[in-house]
């Protein structure tokens, strides 16, 4: 046991300031953290769904959970069950067996809900494109609010979608949906 | 030729690694792959090839066998689509779903295989569209279907009852179902259903430039993007007979022990955290950042996708960011060195990690266990260490291997990859030639073939290229990309039985096999 406390102290604190190392933009997702507390009472749940993705999504958005990152300091948590998030965290180029898995996470996710398309397949099929397997893009399948670029965006930009998503959750427009 | 005690006339293929590849008879046929079972060869992957334009014939069945001499890449030609294949699985019993997969795919059909169900074709597109046959490459694309029921084998029993899991899955992993048949909390019975991220990535290859299609094989499965993208060169330039500068070879060897370690530590700290080592994952997720953002410097990319190119590598690497990375490798070994003491000393930990989800070195050998998974079950195969090809025939690497077959075997196998891949990384720090990183690949004015052969991270990964010139333009007929998940996928469900079900997770991780890789 003593020996984790030790692994513990030596390392210290790892976690990073949000993006754009900035403090003027510490201050704005402490913002958002309000914001999310605002609207929801809690801590913002995602549901991640691998819809087709090559897996290399997967691994930057898994990176998020590390200290560096520290997503759950930041009021962000993925959990288990649709029925249980605010957002969907999607990847993939959408492929034709995963769509109706795919509309029917949606389903189950309350509303209001927000979708949030991670990497170029997500946002635009990518290199996989359309065919007989592929739908391509998110979008195609069910409404997105907030896509991010990158193959595969690394963990500070799809941290950034997330943040952007909540900001637009403040807008009324989402809100009435 | 004599390969694995067999006369059989071959080409050898210009390729870094022994490739040799011949036709044969449908009964040539079965006895390669009985003469092959006889001498402990391996198969390594099955798929279908059309190539009835531009005068290629008509179509073919081909497998490729590992065994001591080098690959060996057998072709059945075939004259229609009605013609049927001998079945491999009396040989090797996880021919059935690559042979499924070839059904689905090219039409082509195993003669008297007992289990015929589709496997990549959930229903979404209409069983007569075969997507790579020809003819499907640029004709309109198929109306889109919902997708059916898969007709599980169901057990029965008193007290029995099925869990259903997936396709989504409650965490962050790629999607896949699973079926468990369990009594209390023991599994009785595991059953897989896969191919939920088949996306076409083959019938892609056909309508992409040969140069650039390294990019999509890069993106077979993001966690081996280094290993598939080098296959995919390593074919082309055996294809074109190209050769690649030295320091090219060993920048891409750098890449890929890269990729190994990344893939290691991640696991790592997953697998303490599945078993309730919450503090595991802290650590190694950490020591895992550091390292892809190290990849991020020195090579543009921080999972290095891409960086591996026809011809050679995409960027040079200069001497301060070697000595920088050497460096680091000192450091994380030192991390990784207490980290598994602590594991190791854990009791809590190894009560959950022994005798969890064992294969035992028999069944693993009898399954075709391959790769990482394999080499914790008794079964030493390691391309590193088995062939001399650069750079791995200078730099000694030494293989891993362990015989309980358990999750901590599994975890054991990494500590020690992951520190054999840091010396590695240091020894190609240190001798990595000058000159060049990338040569010009110049394609072929005929119709050729190559094969590219890896020991990525979870095991061999193959990749086998087809070009054709047609009117002075080189396209890819075929490209067949493997991935180990194919042979590992069938014997995780014998791992699991008369394991309970909350060590299911735990288990999987310890295989952590490819669903995109697989599925394609």
């Amino acid at each position: 046991m003593w020996k984790i406390v030790k692994q513990i102290a030596r390392t210290g604190m790892r976690t990073e300031a949000p993006p754009e190392s900035d403090d003027a933009l510490r201050v704005e997702a402490e913002a958002i953290q309000r914001g999310i507390i605002d609207i929801l009472g809690r801590a913002l749940a995602i549901r991640q769904v691998d819809a087709g993705s090559c897996n290399g999504c997967e691994l930057e958005i898994h990176a998020l959970n590390n200290p560096y990152y520290n997503i759950e300091g930041l009021g962000i948590k993925f959990v288990a069950s649709p029925r249980h998030a605010d957002m969907l965290l999607v990847t993939g180029p959408v492929s034709r067996n995963m769509e109706l898995a795919l509309r029917r996470t949606w389903d189950a996710a309350p509303d209001p809900k927000l979708v949030v398309a991670v990497g170029d397949c997500g946002c635009t099929g990518g290199i996989f494109g359309e065919s007989y397997a592929s739908c391509g893009r998110v979008s195609n399948v069910i409404p997105v609010n907030v896509a991010v670029p990158g193959c595969p965006p690394p963990p500070i930009e799809i941290l950034r979608g997330i943040l952007t998503a909540v900001r637009r959750f403040e807008s009324p427009q989402i809100l009435k949906r | 030729m004599r390969i694995g005690g067999l006369d059989i006339d071959v080409d050898c293929l210009s390729a870094p690694l022994p490739v040799f590849h011949g036709r044969v008879t449908p009964e040539g046929w079965s006895a390669v792959a009985s003469a092959m079972n006889d001498v402990g060869g391996r198969l390594l992957t099955l798929w279908g090839a059309d190539r009835r334009r531009n005068g290629g014939g008509g179509y073919a069945i081909c497998a490729a066998y590992a065994v001591s001499e080098g690959l060996l890449w057998v072709e059945l030609p075939l004259a229609g689509p009605d013609a049927t294949y001998p079945d491999l699985s009396p040989s090797f019993a996880f021919a059935n779903r690559m042979q499924r997969a070839v059904a689905d795919l090219v039409g082509l059909h195993a003669e008297g295989a007992a289990d015929e169900r589709p496997w990549l074709n959930h229903g979404a597109w209409p069983a007569r569209f075969l997507p790579l046959q020809q003819d499907a490459f640029a004709g309109p694309r198929p109306l889109a279907l919902p997708v059916g029921d898969y007709p599980f084998v169901r057990v029965e029993g008193d007290g029995v009852h099925e869990i259903p899991v997936g396709p989504v899955h409650a965490g962050i992993i790629e999607p896949g179902h699973f079926r468990f048949s369990i009594v209390g909390e023991k599994v009785l019975r595991l059953e897989e259903r896969l191919g939920y991220v088949h996306k076409g990535i083959e019938q892609r290859f056909t309508h992409l430039p040969p140069l650039e299609a390294h990019r999509l094989a890069g993106r077979v499965s993001g966690d081996s993007t280094v290993a598939f993208a080098w296959a995919y060169c390593m074919a082309l330039e055996s294809a074109a007979g190209a050769e690649i500068p030295a320091r090219a070879a060993w920048l891409r060897a750098l890449m890929l022990e890269r990729e190994r370690v990344a893939n290691h530590l991640g696991d790592l700290g997953a697998l303490g955290n599945d078993a309730g080592l919450a503090f595991g994952l802290a650590q190694f997720s950490r020591l895992r950042e550091d390292w892809l953002r190290e990849s991020g410097e020195g090579f543009g990319h921080r999972l290095m996708m891409d960086c591996v190119v026809p011809g050679g590598t995409a960027r040079n690497l200069d001497g301060f960011t070697a000595d920088r990375m050497v460096a680091h490798c000192d450091a994380v070994e030192r991390e990784v060195q207490t980290l598994r003491r602590i594991y190791e000393e854990h009791a809590g930990l190894q009560d959950r990690l022994i005798a969890t989800g064992r294969v035992q070195p028999e069944l693993a050998a009898r399954l075709g266990l391959t790769g990482l998974a394999g080499r914790a079950s008794g079964q030493a195969v390691d391309l590193r260490c088995d062939h001399l090809w650069p750079p791995y025939d200078a730099l000694d690497a030494r293989m891993a291997t362990h015989r309980n077959g358990d999750v901590a075997a599994r975890v054991t196998l990494r500590f020690e990859e992951t520190l054999e891949s840091l010396r590695l990384i240091r020894a190609i720090c240190a001798r990595l030639p000058g000159g060049a990183v990338h040569s010009q690949v110049v394609l072929p004015v005929t119709d050729a073939c190559g094969a590219g052969w890896i020991e990525g991270w979870r095991g061999e990964v193959f990749v086998a290229l087809e070009l054709e010139v047609e009117r002075d333009t080189v396209r890819i007929r075929r490209c067949h990309c493997h991935d180990p998940s194919w042979q590992n996928w069938p014997v995780l469900e014998h791992a699991v039985i008369g394991n309970i079900v909350p060590d299911f997770p735990l288990i999987n991780k310890s295989f952590n096999l490819s669903y995109s890789g697989h599925d394609l």
